[in-house]
């Protein structure tokens, strides 16, 4: 079955060729079960795969398949080759299953849309680059889906190319990724002038032996690695862009700005985690950016109007829980809530997709509300989804994963008690953010113009999706709750085995009630400030202090502005100024004078024998001169 | 079959288009074409049959060799490595592009044009053949007077004064290099009693030293206008600008070229040791030339303009490949020509359609194009997208190799080469948003690509994107060239280290045959 791997991202591609070739000019229903159909045949092999692989013996074992040779010149080579481990298979199951569901979705979704193939077409070579990307077993291949997943955020963030906003938030997350890409780019020539390749398990190999723990160029490596994640995943202080991207239709959002390629900073570290390893101090930056990032983007995600660019928040601040938990080495607790965030955050989005299309395209919570009879299936999944970002105990996903993070965050020796702290915190945040969409959305006062229920090909995505954010939680649970270790066992080869923990059963329970309690309290504030008195809430806003907090979260702590007027407007002027080229102003300047020059002698052209006579004595005289005084 | 009928086609075609009458000048498109297709199956002829088997072959391919002027060691020497080889097939297939694209650009004396157009491309392509000094200045003059004429004529608003920049530049770069030839033919007749302007027996005997230092600054001062290097690039955005579209894609995709593949003929493997000298500060006037060209690039409001300083940028990147002695940034280098040749001529290709069609270059007056021509904002999106450097096109492998190769001695200069991704990425992405994204701006109306445009810009993005993902057979065909100057390299650094440093006034000489080496000293 593992010979079919290559099916997986080739099914999209070929599906992306046929789309953009044939174009408009295939009926909507066949670009539908193209677009769809590629996605669906990649999703089944992966489940097939991903059976065998499970049940083979020994389970988990890694498999490799080379596709061609891509380069092999002057003592560089670099390979297409696919490799399947437990990483690999997680990171393809969500890609292909969660891509399909939304593929599906789309297809009621951009009904209307007169670029409906042009949006099938960018959807499937996204797929299809996400895929290369995590199965890559060379970093130039990777590379290649980091950059084809750029391009196809970039493509469909701009997707409705005529509004000037959506064609320069596109053209903002391409160039914000690209820095970090850059970087990463840079990672990748040191690591081929260490290592002599750029294979991935070579490198993870080699590294140990020739890298000190903490040694410079580890230290370097691991830092420009780093500097790519923090681009693609959107953490500070690359995360600007996120937020913009919301500019595309909503099922990009949900694919790739909330479940697959924002995630792929975390597999690029993960895959990657023998070189961090190796550079403490860089690991432990990554900690304390991911912390930083679930408390910055959480507080904005409190104070947003639109629904979108709350979940955009949510999204930045849930995947700076992925990179606490890189950080502090909980290698596998960073995918499980990779795993469990992809269903969750898909189905909000989708789910708010649903909304905006069924109340005219109207994104702003406050001017929408009491869609709970409404739109019954889409409310309750909403609201699966929704506390599964809250993290609600024992029956949510998004609990298990949480949890699992904050325990490694108590009892990692590598962590710190203000990086658990943080993450609690950031809990409770989340829990009143999550609710707050629920409740301004839902609840209260019919405010929208209702048009219509979203059709059964919406509907059915919602509840597998939400089917999926619970039960996905009870393959991974404590020690307290049944022990299930379903998920680390599948990533047992590939990660090293965390930190020996030496903690009673009574201080995890101990810990799972406290993080259970900070969710509820987000929850009950939530439901205090947004649907018992909306008062408070807006005398708080009101409040001269809290108006300035407000609108500091609003724009996202500022960091827009900063980059402006720091970066984005120097450059323009720099550029604006030299719009002629000095270099040219010399130049030109070179040629006047001789023009000059030219102008000047040619005055002498009088044609008059006496002007002549006297130049000619002159010249005479100062020659003379010369002669006699050397 | 001989190498000389590649340059002897062309020109007869040239020749026939000048006399062409003037009520059927439609039949000399027709002649350029069948011209450059009779050329591209003498190409293939001569390079197949060697190409199938690189492994087996030798450096040279094909040689021919005709007595000219035995007095001054004057010599009809041609030859043909996988270089040349490559670069030729890249001159025949943007040959038949520029032909293509002036079908309805160019309707005023079609017969001159089509001369101009044909004596310059024989002129390329008897630079890319030419191992003889003397008769390689000649053809590298032969490129210049017809591409004078292309501007001057059929160029835009500003053509007199473009055409007059190109000319002066480049004649003054030209003269450079005349002097620093007639310098190697004194100098390295001198020392080795040999009169000669032949490739092969120059490169028997090396000129070092001091001496050698300079001929090779008037080598690379000749070949870095044409490259352009900054900053004697000032021609080049003018040039471009100006010339018809034929002429820009030439320009771009052939002659920039010559200057590069004049550096790796000529400047790698005559001064070896001068070159190690000087690496460092070419590569960093290459470095300064990819981020200076990029930052311009962006500036512009001139769609043409925009390209041309691209081109800037993307040759500095060559630049940088040929100077960090290496093969494998070398390796990269080449395809970064090839890569160039082809993305850079789309874009011309693709500006100049969207000039016929609007009459203006100006951006600030274009815009929402996309929802008038789909398919042509696509393929534009593709060569926007190649020129940022996007993985799966070709220029990407180049530019990797480049990097990647030069990290290992100039790290520091390719981490700020890098940066020039960055800057590649805004100004191809600002391209594409001020052409063909936002509302549809003015009340412009015209049709998306024709048959005649798509069969022209089609083929570009098939190459593009077969470059990028299997670039393996043109390593493979390259692979000797880039072995062999591995090799003198490595010979040269046996040599010094068996005597030590050479003195510094130009009195080492290196006498290396085939059969076999021996080193003697010689004071002037």
């Amino acid at each position: 079955m593992c010979d079919l791997l290559w099916l997986i991202p080739a099914a999209p591609l070929v599906g992306f060729l046929i789309l953009i070739v044939l174009g408009s000019r295939i009926a909507r229903t066949a670009v539908s079960v193209i677009g769809v159909g590629s996605v669906g045949i990649s999703a089944v092999t992966a489940i097939l795969v991903g059976v065998d692989v499970i049940g083979g013996t020994p389970p988990g074992d890694a498999f490799s398949l080379l596709m061609w040779q891509w380069m092999n010149v002057a003592g560089f080579s670099a390979e297409a080759t696919l490799y399947l481990d437990g990483l690999s298979l997680v990171m393809m199951l969500v890609v292909t299953i969660v891509g399909f569901l939304i593929h599906l979705f789309s297809v009621g979704y951009m009904a209307d849309d007169e670029a409906f193939s042009r949006f099938f077409a960018y959807m499937n070579l996204f797929v299809s680059s996400m895929l290369i990307l995590v199965l890559s077993d060379n970093l130039l291949f990777l590379y290649l889906g980091w950059e084809g997943v750029g391009l196809c955020s970039y493509l469909l963030i701009g997707f409705w190319y005529r509004e000037p906003d959506n064609v320069a938030a596109a053209n903002k997350a391409f160039i914000v990724t690209r820095i970090g890409d850059t970087a990463m780019a840079i990672g990748l020539f040191l690591l081929f002038y260490s290592f002599d390749t750029l294979n991935i398990q070579a490198i993870l190999a080699a590294a140990p032996q020739q890298w000190q723990p903490g040694a410079t160029t580890a230290v370097l490596a691991a830092a420009l690695l780093l500097g790519g994640a923090l681009g693609k995943s959107a953490q500070l202080p690359l995360q600007t862009w996120l937020p913009d991207a919301m500019a595309g239709p909503t099922p990009v959002s949900a694919l790739i700005h909330a479940a697959t390629m924002v995630t792929a900073g975390v597999y690029l570290i993960a895959r990657t985690h023998v070189l961090f390893e190796l550079a403490p101090q860089v690991q432990f930056a990554v900690a304390v950016i991911g912390v930083l990032t679930v408390l910055v983007a959480g507080c904005s995600a409190l104070v947003q109007s639109d629904i979108k660019k709350a979940l955009a928040y949510s999204t930045i601040s849930q995947i700076g829980y992925m990179f606490l938990a890189l950080g502090i080495g909980a290698w596998s607790a960073a995918i499980f809530h990779l795993a469990t965030h992809a269903c969750f955050k898909s189905l909000l989005f989708l789910g708010a997709g649903a909304v905006m299309l069924s109340n005219h395209h109207e994104q702003n919570m406050f001017k929408l509300g009491g869609l709970r009879s409404r739109m019954p299936v889409t409310f309750v999944t909403f609201l699966v989804g929704a506390l599964s970002l809250a993290a609600l105990p024992l029956v949510t996903g998004g609990f298990y994963s949480k949890d699992l993070i904050l325990w490694y965050a108590w009892a990692s020796p590598v962590s710190t008690w203000w990086i658990w702290a943080g993450g609690l915190v950031g809990a409770l945040i989340t829990g009143v953010y999550a609710l707050r969409m629920v409740f301004l959305t839902f609840f209260g006062e019919a405010k929208g113009h209702f048009t219509g229920r979203p059709g059964l090909v919406m509907q059915i995505p919602l509840i597998i999706l939400a089917v999926l954010s619970v039960l996905i939680g009870f393959v991974q649970t404590p020690h307290s709750l049944g022990n299930i270790e379903l998920f680390s066992d599948l990533l047992r080869n590939v990660f090293p085995a965390p930190a020996e923990v030496s903690a009673t059963l009574s201080t995890e329970a101990l810990m799972q009630i406290i993080a259970g309690l900070a969710c509820l309290a987000g929850i009950a504030i939530a439901y205090i400030f947004f649907l018992r008195s909306p008062r408070w809430s807006s005398a708080v806003a009101e409040n001269p202090q809290g108006a300035l907090l407000h609108r500091f979260w609003f724009m996202g702590w500022g960091f827009d502005r900063l980059y402006d007027r720091t970066l984005v407007r120097p450059f323009v002027f720099v550029a604006r100024i030299n719009r002629r080229d000095v270099v040219d102003v010399v130049v030109t300047c070179i040629a006047l004078t001789t023009e000059a020059f030219h102008r000047a002698l040619s005055l002498g052209q009088t044609g008059k024998i006496r002007h002549y006579a006297v130049g000619m004595a002159i010249g005479a005289i100062i020659t003379i001169g010369i002669a006699v005084l050397l | 079959m001989t190498l000389e009928w590649l340059i002897i086609i062309p020109l007869a075609a040239a020749l026939v288009n000048l006399v062409v009458p003037r009520e059927q000048e439609g039949v000399a498109r027709w002649i350029s074409l069948a011209a450059l297709a009779a050329d591209l199956v003498v190409l293939l002829l001569i390079g197949g049959g060697n190409w199938s088997l690189p492994g087996e072959r030798g450096l040279w391919m094909v040689q021919s060799n005709h007595q000219w002027i035995p007095q001054l060691g004057i010599s009809l020497q041609f030859a043909m490595d996988g270089l040349s080889f490559v670069m030729l097939i890249l001159t025949v297939l943007l040959g038949v592009a520029s032909v293509v694209c002036s079908w309805t650009e160019i309707t005023e004396r079609v017969g001159f044009f089509h001369f101009n157009l044909m004596a310059v491309l024989s002129g390329i392509i008897g630079v890319f053949l030419s191992l003889d000094l003397f008769v390689f200045y000649f053809f590298w003059e032969l490129m210049l007077v017809p591409m004078y004429f292309l501007i001057a004529i059929w160029g835009h608003e500003n053509r007199k004064y473009a055409a007059t920049k190109f000319f002066v530049f480049t004649q003054a770069g030209g003269l450079l290099l005349l002097a620093g030839i007639v310098a190697l033919y004194f100098v390295h007749g001198n020392a080795s009693g040999q009169y000669t302007f032949n490739y092969f027996e120059i490169l028997q005997v090396q000129v070092t030293g001091r001496a050698g230092f300079f001929i090779m600054l008037a080598f690379i001062a000749g070949f870095a206008v044409k490259l352009p290097a900054i900053p004697v690039h000032t021609w080049l955005p003018d040039a471009h600008t100006e010339a018809p579209t034929a002429g820009s894609v030439i320009l771009a995709g052939l002659l920039l070229k010559t200057g590069a593949y004049g550096i790796i003929r000529f400047v790698l493997p005559l001064f070896p040791s001068s070159v190690a000298e000087i690496a460092w500060t070419v590569n960093l006037v290459a470095v300064v030339g990819i981020l200076y060209g990029a930052v311009l690039a962006f500036a512009q409001t001139d769609m043409k303009r925009l390209v041309a300083y691209t081109s800037v940028s993307h040759m500095g990147f060559v630049l940088l490949g040929l100077f960090s002695q290496s093969a494998m940034a070398l390796q990269g280098a080449v395809m970064q020509m090839l890569c160039h040749g082809i993305s850079t001529g789309a874009l011309f290709i693709l500006v100049g359609m969207l000039q016929e069609r609007t009459h203006t270059r100006d951006m600030t007056r274009l815009g929402g194009l996309w929802d008038l021509a789909p398919r042509m904002s696509g393929v534009a999106m593709v060569f926007a997208l190649a020129s940022l450097g996007l993985p799966g096109l070709g220029n990407f492998v180049g530019e990797f190799l480049v990097m990647v190769g030069a990290y290992k001695t100039f790290p520091w200069l390719v981490v700020a080469a890098a940066i020039g991704l960055v800057l590649a990425t805004i100004y191809a992405l600002d391209l594409m948003r001020r052409l063909f994204f936002g509302p549809l701006k003015g009340s412009w109306s015209f049709a998306d690509l024709s048959l005649r445009e798509a069969v022209l810009t089609i083929p570009f993005v098939v190459a593009i994107v077969a470059l990028g993902v299997f670039p393996g057979p043109v390593f493979r065909t390259v692979q000797p060239t880039v072995d062999s100057l591995a090799k003198a390299g490595k010979e040269l650094h046996q040599v010094q280290s068996s005597l030590g440093e050479p003195s510094g006034n130009g009195a080492v000489v290196v006498k290396q045959s085939i059969t076999s080496r021996e080193i003697r000293w010689r004071m002037p």
